[in-house]
């Protein structure tokens, strides 16, 4: 005990890899690399002999990992994801959080739960942040094509703003869907017709 | 009737067509089921969102249960193989750079001739050719390593890497992969981009290879039989209705939205008519077969199939070959029979055969007497027997 652990953080996004990584020290004995999305990943990885590897569940280079899981060689250490025993509650945390973690074999629990609680809690945050942001984005998409949508009714059936969106709004309703599928089922047609 | 929602984990690829079009069609919908299909990132992702429970069905690599069995790969969760969801459906490339090189060798590109292709790779290559593939567990590093352990090829002449298909223009492109095997569109979409040209159908490896399976936790299974059964008729019937050559222009279009695949209808029809673009060079080769939903009793999970797996998983990967046997009870032929039998469906008499023995659709003796396997050889004519292995 008390050997610093060797954490690798895979993470594309260089602001969100700091966040990170600034966590984990703060939180334990670590000394923590990060690597972005390249091509040999799992050869990258296994030169730190990490003893935990974190990464984005979202991440398509995850797969990547699951090399590390059939490293044989003699100066290769196997890694399994984290999912053994009373560990079990934390592995489905962290899933639900957006992190997916492996872990050396052998690793004591003790040793992994005080880096596991704050990477939950690290990639939690950063998780919502960018639904947010996502969602944030779809809803500025949304109003365009609801107000382009507007903008024909107008031009079409000679009536105000507040009309037109009361006439979409009312369609929506009757129809069962949303606002903006009305809206932008109206301006793909408007395309199509010409 | 209120439909039960039943969360549904698959890859974006053209064999998730049998889940897909059971939701768009109706077919789960007459089930009393609505799939609320959920698109993965990575077989990881997959696998974890099955086995931790935010899923109860997924679409997965049929090897992916097999070698979790065998305790392969870094979860153990216990995973039943209700059905095959297609059968058949890769194709082995090469980078351009390779691809000029076996041109001036004079290969035809025929799409057709594994040990021809083999050989040509031999004389060409001046190191160990690399091979990425979507996932260490897979048809594609199975199909490979039988082929290149029966050919010029050699095992020791290739090396499979991970390489998520998205990810294999630019491995490509750095060199750090030669050459591919990977499931559709991402073949037709490497033609597309220029990154490479197409060498063989798996098909021309294994006839009848299984390549994708509905998977369910075991424990679920066991609990939720009825929700099971009626998932299963409804992948079945989407299955059927998909291998009804009508249907290609409504499967490709509902394929190819935003919300699943998001590629041209024209590049999936590529997969669904078996009609191939090779390379950049605009070849084109018809391959019957190419990947199948229904006919033959496709959606059948032979236990021999699922043992063929395992031996393959076992020489690769040093896994203890005692657990094979075991291993490949996780291809459910029973419940296959219990769910889909009771519906109607003509089942076979037998939960095993002879892998590769098929060269002739053969009709078999089956609960209604009505049942047709189809050629299943390997290209070298070899056998697998399940009683020996």
């Amino acid at each position: 005990m008390g050997e610093t652990l060797t954490i690798v953080v895979v993470e594309e996004d260089r602001d969100r890899a700091i966040a990170i990584v600034d966590a984990l020290k703060d939180s334990c004995a670590c000394e923590v690399f990060v690597i972005g999305n390249a091509s040999g990943l799992a050869r990258r990885i296994a030169a730190h002999a990490p003893d935990i590897v974190l990464i984005d569940v979202d991440n398509p280079t995850r797969d990547m990992m699951e090399e590390l899981t059939l490293a044989s060689g003699p100066m290769e250490r196997p890694v399994a994801m984290f999912v053994s025993g009373a560990a079990g509650g934390l592995a489905q945390a962290a899933i639900e959080a957006g992190v997916s973690a492996y872990v050396v074999d052998g690793l004591a629990p003790e040793r992994i739960k005080p880096v596991m609680d704050t990477a939950i809690a690290r990639f939690a945050m950063v998780r919502q942040m960018r639904n947010e942001l996502a969602e944030t984005r779809r809803a500025l998409e949304e109003r365009k094509v609801i107000d382009r949508a507007k903008g024909l009714l107008m031009k079409a059936r000679g009536i105000d703003e507040d009309a037109a969106y009361a006439l979409l709004r009312r369609t929506a309703m009757d129809q069962g869907r949303r606002v903006a599928d009305v809206a932008e089922a109206l301006v793909t047609a408007s395309g199509l017709l010409g | 009737m209120r439909l039960v929602s039943l969360p549904t984990a698959y890859m974006p690829l053209v064999d998730a067509a049998p889940l897909i079009l059971a939701q768009e069609m109706g077919f789960a919908q007459s089930e009393g089921i609505a799939l609320d299909l959920v698109p993965a990132p990575s077989w990881s992702s997959v696998r974890d969102m099955l086995a931790f429970g935010r899923v109860d069905a997924a679409h997965m690599l049929s090897p992916v249960p097999v070698a979790m069995a065998m305790g392969l790969g870094g979860v153990a969760t216990s995973l039943a193989a209700v059905s095959v969801l297609s059968v058949n459906g890769n194709v082995v490339g090469v980078g351009r750079p390779l691809e000029e090189r076996l041109r001036a060798a004079g290969h035809p590109f025929d799409f057709a001739d594994p040990k021809a292709a083999a050989s040509a790779l031999a004389a060409v290559r001046d190191r160990p050719i690399v091979f990425g593939v979507p996932f260490p567990f897979s048809m594609h590093v199975a199909l490979l390593d039988y082929w290149s352990r029966a050919t010029a090829l050699g095992a020791d002449g290739i090396v499979i890497r991970t390489v998520p298909p998205p990810l294999m223009a630019s491995a490509l492109a750095a060199g750090d992969v030669d050459a591919f095997c990977v499931g559709e569109p991402w073949g037709s979409v490497a033609v597309e981009q220029g990154a490479g040209a197409l060498l063989l159908p798996g098909t021309a490896i294994w006839q009848f290879a299984p390549e994708k399976v509905l998977a369910v936790r075991t424990d679920w299974a066991e609990t939720e039989p009825d929700l099971l059964g009626r998932l299963m008729r409804a992948v079945w019937r989407a299955g059927r209705w998909l291998a009804d050559p009508d249907a290609r222009a409504t499967a490709g279009e509902v394929l190819s939205r935003k919300a699943y695949l998001d590629v041209s209808p024209e590049l999936i029809d590529r997969a669904l008519s078996g009609h191939l673009t090779l390379s950049s060079r605009g070849e084109n080769r018809q391959v019957a077969r190419f990947i199948e939903f229904h006919h033959g009793t496709a959606t059948f999970p032979w236990r021999s199939q699922a043992k063929w797996i395992a031996a393959q998983m076992a020489a690769l990967h040093g896994a203890d070959p005692t657990r094979t046997t075991g291993a490949a009870r996780v291809f459910r032929a029973d419940l296959h029979r219990m769910h889909l039998g009771a519906a109607g469906i003509d089942m076979p008499g037998a939960s095993e055969k002879v892998e590769g023995s098929i060269r002739r659709a053969t009709p078999v003796a089956s609960a209604e007497g009505d049942l047709t396997l189809l050629p299943d050889a390997f290209f070298d004519g070899r056998i697998f027997d399940p009683a020996r292995a």
